[in-house]
Order: structure tokens, then sequence, then C-alpha cells
């Protein structure tokens, strides 16, 4: 199946926590998942079954207990310049405003000053920020807040790009927006994105490929492909037959998990 | 037909935003009217007190007599030296101590913070020096340092030293995670997670401790002063109470509290100008 290299691969992962009563915690056990350069594959599952564990351990910001992780075929040692992370809740620094924010990456990266603001000038502009450069993140709403973070993720140029449930804060309509952003940036970027998510419309508006994973520890379950057409619309895409259907067989999938994770499995 | 006649109801709206406008002044000048009837039923109940013989003003002094103290000082200084001297050594010995021992502080719970060993290894020996009662070490340094500054500025550092070191440290293990993990994917190094996250998610509880920690300095020089001194507040209260005068040592009182709050406004202003990232609060004075 993987003739071509792969941008992301998680094989036989185990990943486990030692609770404060001194029990062992499995997130993750025997967990596979491999993710082509450029494609864009979302994750679904009950919640708190470890879908955040799973970026975490690909971002490098945590380290499995049994398996490999691998971006492009090298082990993660760390963290890798060539990861984007989107999260969930705010984590643009509300004491910059939002040129500082959007900058950030690259100073840290040691790009020159004024290098650094003419790109994320650009990047401001891109998402729709233009006139708000001084603001500080308190002064904005909460999908201008979510455009800082994607500007401020891209501006890396990430090969590889995790999305931690980033949308789940955001009302309907923005989330709409917001999503319709994401796959014109990603268009452009071409990155390979791992998504996480509660929400299967989402995942299925978005992705190629659609991973139901198990209750705790959790697993790959299923593998959709969804081969919905590009570029997608999400404003009616969710009205099409062919959504319909998809939604139908993995929600099916989806549900029983949900079920087994409630009955306390 | 579509067309709405709006100017009728804005107006509406104004005239209903002005009676509240209104409202608000109103009911703060109630507020102001009641803490001065406050003042004057406590001050005026004092000084009556004392006139009716109901107080007796050689323990407890008198308003009137604590003016006039007040003045006598301002206008012929004090029996230990002109009174602006005795501000200034007070000032000069409490700032002093506040400086060093909150740069001190700062310095060493961001270090303490960043280091798990470090503050595995030192949280002990901190614990156990913030319970020592600090005014104790006073003895300890008018008998090393002497009668001068250095004693009651050593004695100012101790003091504010836990308290500020005590918030930094808590500042810099409570910053968000979440921005802890972005900053690092965004490719910073340690160094530059410090200082584009750590300290300042930290500073508004460092600016806390702040607040608090220069009435520390102060008591710190103040109660040096009172244990061994050629100069300063504290050893004007010393000498007040040493002749019996009540007045005197109120007197020296308020000069303290004049001295904290103006500290209290500047650290405000400061406070302000670091944080004005923050949403601003809704201002309620």
């Amino acid at each position: 199946m993987t003739i071509t290299p792969s941008a992301i691969e998680l094989k036989q992962i185990a990943r486990r926590f030692v609770t404060p009563t001194g029990h062992v915690l499995s997130a993750l056990e025997d967990f596979d998942l491999t993710i082509a350069p450029g494609e864009f594959c979302a994750i679904v599952g009950p919640t708190g079954c470890g879908k955040s564990t799973t970026l975490g351990l690909v971002a490098g910001l945590a380290r499995p207990q049994a398996g490999a992780v691998t971006l492009f075929d090298a082990p993660v040692n760390g963290v890798d310049r060539r990861v984007g992370f989107v999260f969930q809740q705010d984590a643009v620094f509300p004491w910059r405003n939002v040129l500082g924010n959007v900058m950030a990456g690259p100073l840290f990266r040691g790009v020159a000053k004024d290098k650094a603001e003419a790109q994320a000038r650009d990047w401001i502009v891109r998402v729709g920020l233009k006139g708000f450069e001084d603001h500080h993140p308190h002064q904005l709403s909460g999908g201008m807040r979510k455009r800082v973070a994607l500007a401020q993720t891209f501006i890396n140029n990430p090969q590889v790009l995790l999305m931690d449930e980033p949308f789940s804060a955001l009302d309907v309509q923005t989330r709409e927006l917001m999503q319709e952003e994401l796959l014109q940036l990603w268009a452009q970027a071409k990155s390979a994105v791992l998504f996480v998510t509660h929400d299967l419309d989402e995942a299925i508006l978005l992705a190629d490929r659609v991973a139901v994973l198990t209750t705790r520890p959790a697993r790959v379950k299923s593998v959709h492909t969804i081969d919905l057409p590009r570029p997608r619309d999400v404003a009616t895409l969710r009205y099409d037959e062919r959504f319909i259907a998809i939604a139908r067989k993995i929600n099916d999938d989806l549900r029983e998990e949900v079920l087994r994770a409630r009955a306390g499995h | 037909m579509t067309e709405i006649s709006i100017p009728p109801e804005t107006a509406v709206a104004d005239a209903r935003l002005e009676t509240l406008v209104e409202r608000l002044r109103r009911r703060a000048r109630l507020v102001l009217a009641l803490r001065l009837a406050v003042l004057v039923f406590l001050v005026g109940g004092w000084e009556l007190g004392v006139r009716t013989g109901l107080i007796d003003p050689f323990f407890f002094g008198q308003p009137s007599g604590i003016v006039v103290k007040l003045i006598d000082w301002f206008s012929n200084g004090t029996s230990i030296g002109p009174l602006w001297k005795q501000i200034w050594v007070t000032i000069y010995e409490a700032g002093a101590g506040f400086l060093i021992g909150a740069v001190a502080g700062i310095l060493c719970g961001i270090t303490l913070g960043r280091n798990q060993l470090l503050s595995d290894v030192f949280s002990i020996y901190i614990k156990v020096a913030n319970s020592i009662p600090r005014v104790v070490l006073g003895s300890i340094f008018i008998v090393a340092l002497g009668l001068g500054a250095a004693s009651k500025i050593a004695l100012a550092v101790v003091m504010v030293f836990f308290v500020v070191f005590a918030n930094a440290f808590q500042g810099v293990r409570e910053a968000d995670k979440n921005l802890i993990a972005n900053a690092r994917i965004l490719g910073a190094s340690n160094w530059q997670m410090t200082r584009a996250v750590v300290i300042p998610s930290a500073l508004s509880w460092i600016l806390a401790s702040l607040h608090v920690s220069f009435g520390f300095a102060l008591v710190g020089a103040i109660v040096g002063e009172f244990l061994g001194a050629r100069e300063g507040m504290g050893l004007l209260i010393a000498t007040a109470q040493g002749s019996f005068d009540s007045n005197g040592v109120f007197a020296a009182m308020i000069v303290i509290a004049v001295v904290a709050l103006v500290a209290e406004w500047i650290l405000t202003m400061i406070e302000d100008r670091l944080l004005t990232w923050r949403p601003e609060t809704t201002v309620n004075e």
C-alpha cells in the first residue's frame, strides 16, 4: 500500500499514563495510521479516547511507550521544524498584537526581523486580518483569533499540519467560514494534515480519509476514503446525497464506539 | 411605506442613556458623601471623646493635637532633625531594599520555576527560610551591619524577597501549557520560551506581589529603625514613644501612610503600562 513515502506514520504505537492513584492508564494501544504527503486525514472518535494524544506524539511533544512515529520515514525525535500545530483552545500570545503573534514563528527560527515582518504582513492579509495588525487578541473575536493562529502556523510553511479540534469553540457560521478558509490555505500549502475532530460532518467535509477510533485504549477501528471531488463547497456539500451516504456509513461505525464508551468499557 | 422614522427612537434611547449616566453620577456623589461622613464621624467622635473626657489623650492622642504636631514638624523640624530628612531616609531604605529584594526574587523565582531539579533541591530551604519570622533577623542585621542604612535595607530585602520569589515561581508554573506547546512548535528555544511566554505570563503575578511587598519593605525599614538607628521615621516613632507623645506616633503614622499610598499609585501606573495587552477591566472606583 505505501509504496510512496509517508508523511506521517504511526506504527504499533502505545501511549500509557500513570494516574495519581498509581494505576496505568492506556490511551493508545496497537495504533497504526499512515498519512501520505499532501493528504488530509481526519480522526474521529468518542470523547476522551486519545485523539489529542496522537497529535502530541506526532508533534514530538510526547513520546510513545512502544512503537515508532516517523515523519517522512525518519523517527520523530523532539519537536520537528516541519510540523505546524493548531490548538483547540486559544494558543496565541495574549501580550502580543496580531503582527507580533504571526511573526513569532519566523523570529524564533532565526529569520531577520524585517523579513519576518514582511512575511507576517503578507499572511495577515491572506487570512483576512488586514487592518488588525496592532490589535491584541482580547480585542478580536474567536474566529479572528483562530485566523491569527492559522497565519501563525502557516507562515512556518509546515509540511505536516496537526489540528486539534481547531474550530470546535466557534459558532456554526464562523466554523463554516474557517473550514472553507482552511481548505483554501491547504490547497496552496499542500501539507499533510492530521485533523482531530469530534464533528463527523466536519471530518467528511474536509478530509480525504476519515479514521474512526475505538474507545480507550484507542486503536484505528476503520478508515474511510472520502471520494468527494475537490474543490469542495463547505456550505452546500453537506446536503449532497453522496455526503449523506458516507456520513451514514461512518456514523454507524462511530456510534458503536460512542455507545461502548458510555457503557464504560 | 418602508420608511420608518428612526430619529424619535434614538432620541428615546439617548434620553434613557442620559438618565443612566445621571444615575451613575448621583451614586458616585452619594458614595463620596458617605465616605466623608464616615471620616468626620470617626475623627470627630475621637476629638469629641477627648474633649468630653471619655478618651484619655495621653494614651490615645487627639486629632487636633496630631494636626498641630504635623504642622510643627513640617515648619520647625522634629526632635531628631528636619522631617523631610527622616522621610527621605526611610524611603531610601525601603526603596533600595524593595528594588534589591524584588530583582533577586524575580530572578530566583523564574530560574527555579523553569528548572525542576533546582526547584526540587531548593524548595525545602526556601520553605524553612520563609517560616522564620523575618523581623527577628533585624537584630542580627543591626549587629552585623551597624546602625546605618545597610541594616535596614537588608531587613527590607528579606521582607520583600520571599513574597516576590513565591509569586514569580508560581507565575512561571502557572504559564499556560498550550502557549508553551505552541511556542515550542513554532520553534522557540528554551531562552526564547522564557522571554516570549514564561516572563510575560508570570508578569501579572509578579506585579501583584510588588504591590504587597512595597508595604513589607516599609515595615522592614521602620522596624529596623525601631531596633537601632540614627535617623528615619522609625526612630521618630520610637522617640515619640519614649517621651509618651502619642500625637507624635500618630503623626508619624500618617506621614508613612502617605508615602505608602504614593508608592502604591506609582506601582499601579507601572503595572498599567506593562500590562496594556490585558482586557480593560471596568473602572469601579
